[in-house]
């Protein structure tokens, strides 16, 4: 049973980023009637798919990401969707505390009771790691009696060394189809990933059951982290 | 994008030579090469708009193909693996070598205006 919250604030730097770790709980969050916000960093400029034969170049390709992400939104049912204008790949070279101060802006806007995003320094990609740091910061910083509830996701080959096993795990079981759909939105990026997914899930791989049907969270431990 | 002819791109580069353009310049392993494979050493490079003068520039070999710019007797910029290019609606010169599974691993760009 996923907890119930007042409002979830989802912050990631690359489209598709949602959609692969946390689309289930995004969308069993809409269905049971909480408003979700997604704050997605970049569009994703730099991504590598392109294609042989190309069907995108490196200009054309933000476009192409813009509408994916924008699917991959209605699939879940979000409608307060931010696109912050970053570029891929520099998010960590931008202001460390203008990056706090963005995340700051959206905290108090959208006032969340929860916020998602990667968990530092076991979320692989630089601008994962940024994107953590920025967001850990901002709700560090606030009173702790005020401070919405920070689950991450962990990716990196020594998370389970490192963090052990996740605090909160999601059931998805249920809108399953919506988080294959919002992964399928966004095509251009996650075509073989899907492919070879959807093969696993048609012989019964329990791994691959597992990634469709239970989303996995660490609580953030302010006591070891950023300041 | 196409397949890299070399007198066509030729042709193309030869439209910038001497005349103030901007340049995009990347290499990529993609930034989970050493998340899939610990032992990898993941390097890569990218300047975006850099404002040049080029007076030479060629296209070399069958493709994935070299091509170099010669800055007059400031310095030099190349890129190796070019397997596609296209002339864009923009009219900007987008060169890029893509790997066998598609990825894009170079490009060398050419713009009179700067990219966005």
């Amino acid at each position: 049973m996923i907890e119930k919250e007042s409002h979830v604030l989802v912050v990631f730097p690359h489209p598709d980023d949602e959609a692969f770790g946390v689309s289930g709980t995004i969308a069993s969050h809409i269905k049971s009637g909480t408003g979700v916000t997604y704050a997605c960093l970049t569009l994703g400029q730099m991504g590598r798919n392109l294609g042989n034969p190309p069907f995108a170049t490196r200009e054309s390709l933000p476009e192409i990401r813009k509408k994916e992400l924008k699917a991959a939104a209605n699939a879940m049912g979000l409608t307060d969707l931010r696109m912050m204008g970053l570029r891929d790949k520099t998010v960590e070279f931008e202001d460390d505390e203008k990056m706090v101060e963005m995340m700051q802006s959206l905290i108090t806007e959208t006032n969340p009771s929860l916020v998602i995003t990667f968990y530092p320094d076991y979320c692989v990609h630089p601008d994962h790691e940024a994107t953590a740091r920025a967001v850990v910061r901002a709700v560090h910083r606030m009173d702790e009696s005020t401070r919405p509830k920070l689950h991450c996701v962990a990716f990196a080959n020594n998370t389970g060394e490192g963090l052990g096993e996740p605090d909160v795990i999601n059931d998805v079981k249920e809108v399953m189809d919506i988080k294959l759909n919002a992964m399928r939105a966004h095509i251009s990026q996650t075509a073989w990933i899907l492919e070879d997914l959807e093969k696993r899930l048609g012989e019964n791989d329990p791994e691959a059951i597992q990634w469709v049907t239970q989303e996995r969270f660490f609580k953030y431990r302010f006591d070891q982290g950023y300041e | 994008m196409e397949p890299v002819k070399i007198e066509a791109v030729q042709e193309l580069i030869n439209r910038f030579a001497n005349k103030e353009v901007y340049i995009h310049l990347e290499t990529t392993n993609g930034s989970y090469a050493s998340h899939f494979d610990e032992k990898f050493f993941n390097a890569g490079a990218f300047i975006r708009n850099a404002k040049v003068e080029y007076e030479l520039g060629k296209i070399i070999g069958d493709p994935p193909s070299r091509v170099g710019l010669k800055l007059g007797s400031l310095g030099w910029i190349y890129a190796q693996g070019i397997t596609h290019y296209e002339l864009d609606d923009h009219g900007r010169l987008l060169m890029a070598g893509h790997d066998h599974q598609g990825k894009l691993a170079v490009s060398l760009q050419i713009s009179e205006t700067p990219f966005e």
